[in-house]
């Protein structure tokens, strides 16, 4: 049991330091004095920055040299990931299409798409968005409607709607999952698609959420035309593709070791500035359980990171990690807004986004009672809710639930 | 970045499950309930070589860390076997450092100790405070002149047989650590007839003084507060796989029980609480043995998150077994014990949650 580097890893870590160190002044300064406003210089500015990380070999670490990564591990990843926060830079814009599309397209795509998508991406010049979830079709993916048509000429239709896409507003392309066949099974008749985002028909809407922005789109499509060498994977062996990509989310957020800001010591902090809730048993007890569950799950992520090394992919009980953060970051915000009181709740506020932020993340990724249903039978053994959606072709179970709301 | 167990570890582990398999340690459990003697284990104990974990090898004991008597702790804790090692285990760590005249005879188990333990003063309770017999304040630490100790500690693991005792008292404000062959023991075992406890008293006793700093003496409450947590994470992986078990054979309304949601959930909640405490079981092991700043933290966390882990399997066992998991005859009522006495010992479930928002909070200014 050892948490630190061995002498190879202190010499990697040291190297991305001194790069972090002489490049500092050309990263983009999102906060505090001098910090960019507007959002499409932001945007400019973190591309940049994501193609000089790239350059350097501090972005898809993890990815084969062939394709423009450094070919190394999961380690060597959380490393630079460590390195970039302790510098006080922003890491990559790019993080969904690096971590998760890209690699994607390296094991599904074909020799083309490798060379012609891969490359901008990493380097940040060609933003990537994930085109998965649908209005109808969160938890249960395999239940999209978004349907792509063959034409006699090969090329293909798509017509449908996706949400909860981050980044799409500045996206070049997106990856996304269609329906092709629903006259068979729902997880049989789906393909992955790459869709170019300035393709005509397709149209983008800012989703806004309780805190009044935007952190996510809608995207439509209506009558999109995509060319008969769009698809990545097998035609009709989309769910295989999309399960890859869910794969590599898993290990990006074991990567991610730094829980999204919601970190004990923040919280405490918070706490801290008020002397006499610091010594209140109540406010202790919460604080020290939040505490609790945050360290945990810091240390969960290096048990998924020990495992990765290993050689081994984290099963879904690294979701549960997430059912732990979410929940205790809420606890959180509701014991710091009761302890300073409604100014916590002012707008904007470091607070009030986090309150705000909160109830939706409970089901990013999936809904937590579907999470749980999961990990009860994939990892405890346990027997499966009886289902009524096995073996029956999309269109009949897609009629029988129009029938079942009509009553 | 490594938290594999080592070969070693693996092996230490895997012998304390075969050693332990050997006794029907829930059946003495039940056994005892009922009013017999508890099966003496501390023959196997020594037998493997556990009370000489945390003493040196100069001192003729394995020289290990607190993590490795942490993994023994959580295989006791599996089989809930009555192994005196949360009374020896923090007391032979000071006793290894303090110099103590009969060392030898406290590693290779010929000598069992059991350690009274006093908290470490935190941000809001800075006074040494033992346990009280009964009531929520903490009871002021031994009194300690010279080398001889007055006073009282109430609910000390494994006291009961004990040869000598590990007393921690204040002299002049300061911790100081004895070592003490006359005390009075009063038998206090209560409810958990697998966790014997007594309230050990000093009447000036005359004891050995131990030569170590108060850093040391806090370590030891520590170690005490990372070994329950451990051996609780182990009851706890007990009534998970019990209740998995029978989710999966249970049937009602035509299907496993296990299949609906509301069991589903309720077990998948167990497996999120322990994974957490095995987190922090890594954690506290870690800190004890690299980050002696950071143990404190650790520790308490471990403590917390086992402490609440346990308290929540007991009770889905339990309930998952319906009715008849709050019977005599089954196995879920003793877990249950054990749950219920563990979280009040050593400063409570709730001490040690304080104590991670006291860590945290002297950091974060």
């Amino acid at each position: 049991m050892d948490l630190n580097d061995s002498p190879e890893q202190g010499a990697y870590r040291e190297r991305a330091r001194t790069w972090l160190e002489e490049h500092r002044a050309e990263a983009p300064v999102l906060r505090g004095e001098g910090a960019l406003t507007d959002e499409d210089e932001i945007i400019a500015a973190r591309r940049a920055w994501q193609g000089k990380l790239a350059e350097a070999g501090l972005a898809g670490v993890t990815w084969p040299q062939e394709y423009g990564g450094q070919g190394l591990g999961p380690i060597e990843q959380v490393i630079v990931n460590q390195e970039i926060s302790r510098a006080g830079v922003p890491g990559i814009l790019d993080s969904i299409g690096v971590g998760m599309l890209g690699p994607t397209i390296i094991a599904h795509g074909s020799e083309e798409q490798k060379s012609r998508y891969l490359a901008p991406l990493l380097h940040g010049d060609e933003v990537w968005c994930q085109l998965f979830s649908e209005p109808a079709a969160g938890s249960d993916l395999a239940g999209i409607q978004t349907r792509a048509r063959q034409t006699d000429d090969g090329s293909w239709v798509l017509n449908g709607q996706k949400v909860w896409t981050t980044n799409a507003q500045f996206a070049a392309y997106g990856l996304l999952l269609a329906r092709t066949d629903p006259e068979v099974p729902k997880h049989k008749g789906l393909t992955m698609f790459i869709v170019p985002m300035d393709a005509p028909g397709v149209t983008i809407r800012g989703l806004r959420q309780i805190s009044g922005e935007a952190e996510f789109n809608e995207v439509f499509f209506d009558d999109v035309k995509l060319p008969a060498d769009a698809a990545c994977g097998d035609v009709n062996g989309g769910w295989g593709t999309a399960l890859t990509t869910l794969m590599f989310e898993r290990v990006t957020i074991g990567l991610g070791s730094e829980g999204m800001g919601y970190r004990s010591d923040r919280f405490a902090h918070a706490i801290a500035q008020d002397a006499e809730a610091g010594r209140d048993s109540d406010v202790r007890h919460r604080l020290g359980e939040i505490g609790t569950d945050l360290l945990a799950i810091k240390f969960s992520g290096y048990r998924t990171l020990t495992a990765l090394q290993r050689g081994q992919i984290p099963g879904p009980e690294a979701g549960l990690a997430k059912v732990t953060l979410v929940n205790a970051a809420i606890r959180a915000g509701d014991l710091i807004a009761d302890v300073l009181g409604p100014d916590a709740l002012s707008e904007p506020g470091e607070w009030s986004y986090m309150i705000s932020f909160l109830p939706g993340l409970k089901s990013a990724g999936g809904t937590e009672e579907i999470l749980r249903n999961t990990i009860g039978e994939r990892v405890l053994g346990l027997p499966p809710e009886p289902r009524l959606d096995k073996g029956i072709p999309f269109a009949e179970l897609r009629a029988k639930e129009k029938e079942a709301i009509a009553g | 970045m490594n938290l594999a167990l080592s070969d070693e570890q693996e092996f230490l582990r895997d012998a304390a499950r075969g050693a332990l398999a050997r006794h029907k340690t829930v059946e003495a459990a039940r056994e005892a309930a009922d009013g017999s003697d508890l099966p003496d284990l501390w023959p196997t104990a020594v037998e493997a070589g556990w009370p000489g974990l945390l003493v040196s090898e100069d001192n003729g004991g394995a020289g290990l860390g607190p993590f490795d008597a942490m993994l023994v702790a959580q295989e006791c804790g599996r089989v809930i076997a009555g192994v005196a090692l949360l009374g020896h285990v923090p007391a032979s760590y000071l006793l290894d450092r303090g110099g103590y005249s009969r060392i030898g005879e406290i590693g290779d188990g010929s000598l069992r100790a059991a350690f009274c333990p006093a908290r470490p003063p935190g941000d809001v309770l800075g006074e040494w405070t033992v346990e009280p017999r009964r009531g929520h304040a903490r009871a002021a630490a031994p009194h300690v002149s010279g080398d001889s100790v007055s006073g009282e500690v109430a609910w000390v693991p494994d006291a009961p047989g004990a040869g000598v005792f590990v007393v921690v008292g204040v002299e002049n404000g300061e911790p100081v650590a004895l070592a003490v062959d006359g005390a009075r023991v009063e038998d206090a075992t209560v409810y958990d007839r697998t966790r014997p406890l007594g309230h050990v008293s000093f009447d000036g006793a005359g004891g050995e003084r131990l030569d170590v700093s108060a850093e040391e003496i806090a370590a030891a409450w520590y170690i005490a507060q990372a070994l329950i947590a451990a051996e609780s994470v182990g009851t706890v992986e007990t009534g998970l796989e019990m209740s998995v078990q029978y989710a999966k054979e249970r049937f009602t309304f035509g299907r496993a029980i296990g299949s609906y949601q509301a069991v589903k959930h309720t077990l998948t909640e167990v497996l999120r609480q322990s994974e957490n405490a095995k987190s922090l079981l890594l954690y506290a092991g870690w800190a004890g043995e690299a980050k002696a700043d950071e143990f404190p933290l650790a520790a308490s966390a471990a403590r917390a998150a086992a402490g609440s882990a346990l308290d929540y399997a007991a009770r889905a066992t339990i309930g998952v077994h319906g009715g008849i998991g709050a019977t005599w005859e089954h196995d879920a009522p003793y877990l249950f014990r054990r749950a219920q006495v563990s979280r009040r010992l050593l400063g409570g479930t709730h001490d040690a949650v304080d104590r991670v928002a006291g860590e945290l909070l002297a950091t974060a200014v």
